[in-house]
């Protein structure tokens, strides 16, 4: 017979200042900006136009031209993360986690010091080493003879956004690295020596019984990486500007909402089809990550030791 | 130490409120020259305040590319300064037609101007005002005139003088004919296509034409600039695809280019930069004895915030904006930003002086692209620059560029459907 339960008070208290603060920066403008979409200005009074605008944005042929590009290669820009700096990130980590490797410390750290370094640096940097005019590219194609093989990557709309992307993965890739060096470090020694004593070593041993228990960081690492592609702005922006240049070519879906949100130059901004271009964004990734969530991360296999 | 840091940085900071406070008024300007700051505190503002006494002006600018978005954000807010830089055309428009800047067309200083200086600043129909016309730019080619000495070639004033001219520099092989890249791709519709246009679409006549929906873009004239500019990719750096606009300035002043397509407010930087004598010469016109046509394009203005608290004050340095002295302070603070009043005023710097001497020999007109046709989406500007890198760089045909413009623009502007 248990009495009355005491209202536990502080769970309230303590949750408090996260949920105050979380729902002023986060919940309350998100559903600014998903309202914001559903209006349209009219002689500069703000009306309600329904989905009008979702029917602008993908209806009208210049309007979604803009945005299926933009996806495009947003979606190739999260290609090249998946297929290069992930599975890069995880040789890495092996490598490291090697213990017969010397100065892994050492390693470590450079690898994830570009990932501490501002966006602006890193495009700047970038930007000089690939210039066809100051850049040290050129300079070390031709020291070992392969000159011909330079362009202007940059400035071409059939490379541009590949190059950023690897620009993009150099600087990120110690992320997934230090992950899965956390995940590869917690995998309990028994497990290991047991491998042995059945004769599993080396790579089959890696492939066999590491691989299975670092997938769900593995996971962790697609969804963050998907995250955070669908929501890059600032390396296109740093490099090539809000045009997104050569032609559009390395525009993705930030630069677009950017232009259209704020405006750019001449064109001024128009804050109800940003708003637009926001909440088809999010809509995006909320599938996604959903997608992950129930598709794929409760089909994942975990361990207990 | 760190203590008497703080005490003193407190005291000084109590004495400078205490000295503001003690001023009768104090006007903030909002400015994107945030490079011209020192002009402004050391030449200008003095300038004024001594003749002005009882008034301290304040100026405050911002990044320029973040100018738009900041002055609007602080508009909304209350928050802006007495005084606004205008950006030519719709940005400023928009504020006026919002009630954000005051009609200033009984300003009595606006009688310095003529009807193509306030064009900027004005409504569709031009009969109020709302900024003082400050400065404008004007296009055309800036050469080394040492490298021109050495390889023995002469101005060019004729499209076919300019073309051996590009050809004899680039079969020499010291310099690279022309610096300019297509990476930010504005200079290849500001400094390239705005540039060489004005002088086939007859300036003011071709641009006023566009506006009524008598011309269209895919017209021989709108086109043809687009055709020259096919011809520079070969006289354009190597991987000028990737070359940026500091590169092109950089590539210029360094000496390692021959001809450098500017607009006129490169000049100071320039000065500072370059080593070797500089020369400009207008756009090449088509042949010889045809009149010349130069972008001088409406670039600066002034107005004031229409919530300003300090609205007589504000009219006082407007006015004052408006006359000769400020168009002789300002011109000569800043070479290359040439002063829009009526009265003519003396330039100190040859360069600049050159570029300003056009105005009487040519035909002044301003940018195709600003007034009223880059209202809707597509941005007609926005894509200007866009089809003009393009066509530099090959990958679209001037016509297939003029089309696919012209197409835009009949998408939304009603005289050109």
């Amino acid at each position: 017979m248990a009495g009355r339960k005491p209202v536990r008070w502080h769970i309230a208290v303590f949750l408090a200042p996260a949920v105050l603060v979380y729902t002023a920066m986060m919940i309350v403008p998100l559903f600014g900006t998903l309202n914001l979409s559903l209006y349209t200005s009219v002689d500069r009074i703000s009306q309600f136009a329904g989905l009008d605008n979702f029917r602008t944005l993908f209806g009208d042929p210049r309007w979604a031209d803009a945005f299926w590009n933009a996806l495009g290669n947003n979606g190739w820009f999260f290609l090249i993360h998946m297929l290069v700096q992930n599975p890069i990130g995880i040789v890495l980590a092996a490598l490291l986690s090697s213990p017969r490797l010397r100065m892994a410390a050492f390693y470590r750290t450079a690898i994830f010091i570009p990932t501490i370094l501002s966006f602006v640096i890193v495009g700047f940097v970038w930007k000089l080493i690939l210039s066809p005019i100051w850049g040290i590219a050129p300079g070390m194609l031709d020291f070992v003879g392969l000159k011909s093989l330079f362009a202007p990557w940059l400035g071409k709309e059939e490379y541009a956004l590949t190059a950023l992307a690897l620009v993009s993965v150099w600087q990120f890739v110690g992320i997934p690295m230090m992950l899965i060096y956390a995940a590869l470090l917690s995998i309990p020694d028994e497990v290991l020596e047991a491998a042995e004593m059945d004769g599993i070593t080396g790579m089959s041993q890696f492939w066999k019984i590491k691989l299975p228990l670092i997938l769900p960081s593995i996971g962790i690492i697609s969804i963050l990486t998907f995250v955070g592609n669908f929501n890059a702005f600032d390396l296109i922006y740093v490099s090539q500007g809000a045009l997104a240049g050569p032609d559009f070519a390395t525009d993705i879906l930030g630069t677009f909402l950017y232009r259209t949100f704020f405006g750019f130059q001449l064109q001024l901004g128009d804050p109800h089809m940003g708003a637009t271009i926001a909440t088809a964004m999010f809509g995006i990734i909320l599938v996604g990550v959903c997608f992950y969530l129930f598709a794929i991360q409760t089909r994942l296999r975990r361990y207990q030791f | 130490m760190t203590m008497k840091t703080l005490r003193v940085a407190l005291l000084t900071s109590t004495l400078l409120a205490g000295a503001a406070q003690a001023a009768d008024v104090t006007l903030t300007i909002e400015s994107w020259r945030n490079d011209d700051l020192t002009i402004w505190q050391d030449k200008i503002i003095p300038a004024f305040e001594a003749a002005n006494p009882g008034i301290k002006v304040v100026f405050a600018p911002s990044a320029p590319a973040e100018y738009n978005a900041v002055l609007n954000s602080k508009l909304d807010a209350g928050s802006a300064g007495d005084l606004i830089t205008c950006r030519p055309f719709d940005a400023s428009l928009e504020l006026f037609t919002k009630g954000k800047l005051a009609d200033l067309t009984d300003l009595p200083g606006m009688a310095n101007f003529s009807s193509v200086a306030k064009s900027g600043w004005s409504t569709d129909d031009g009969k109020q005002t709302f900024c003082v016309p400050m400065a404008s730019v004007i296009h055309g080619f800036i050469y080394n005139k040492d490298a021109f000495k050495a390889l023995g070639i002469e101005v060019p004033t004729t499209e076919a003088e300019f073309f051996a001219a590009l050809d004899k520099i680039k079969a020499d092989g010291t310099y690279i004919p022309m610096a300019m890249g297509t990476n930010d791709q504005w200079e290849a519709a500001t400094m390239g296509y705005n540039n060489i246009g004005p002088n086939y679409w007859k300036g003011e006549e071709g641009r006023l034409a566009l506006i009524a929906g008598t011309q269209k873009l895919t017209d021989p004239q709108w086109v043809a600039p687009f055709a020259q500019l096919a011809k520079w990719k070969d006289y354009l750096g190597d991987g000028f695809e990737a070359q940026t606009y500091p590169d092109s300035q950089n590539l210029f002043t360094l000496g390692r280019a021959a001809i450098y397509p500017a607009g006129s407010w490169e000049i100071s930087g320039f000065r500072t930069q370059a080593g070797f004598e500089m020369g400009a010469f207008p756009p090449p016109v088509a042949a010889a004895g045809d009149t010349c046509y130069i972008s001088d394009h409406t670039d600066i203005g002034i107005g004031l915030n229409a919530a300003s608290a300090n609205a007589e004050a504000g009219k006082t340095f407007l006015n004052w904006v408006a006359s000769p002295e400020f168009a002789k302070l300002y011109a000569n603070a800043l070479p290359g930003f040439f002063p829009l009043s009526n009265e003519p005023v003396a330039l100190e710097d040859p360069l600049a002086q050159e570029f300003m001497s056009w105005r009487t020999k040519c035909q002044s007109s301003i940018r195709s692209t600003y007034q009223i046709l880059s209202r809707g989406t597509p941005n007609l500007e926005n894509e200007t620059w866009n089809a003009s890198a393009a066509v530099i760089k090959g990958t679209e045909t001037p016509e297939a560029a003029a089309a696919r413009l012209q197409e835009g623009l009949a998408s939304w502007y009603e005289p050109q459907k």
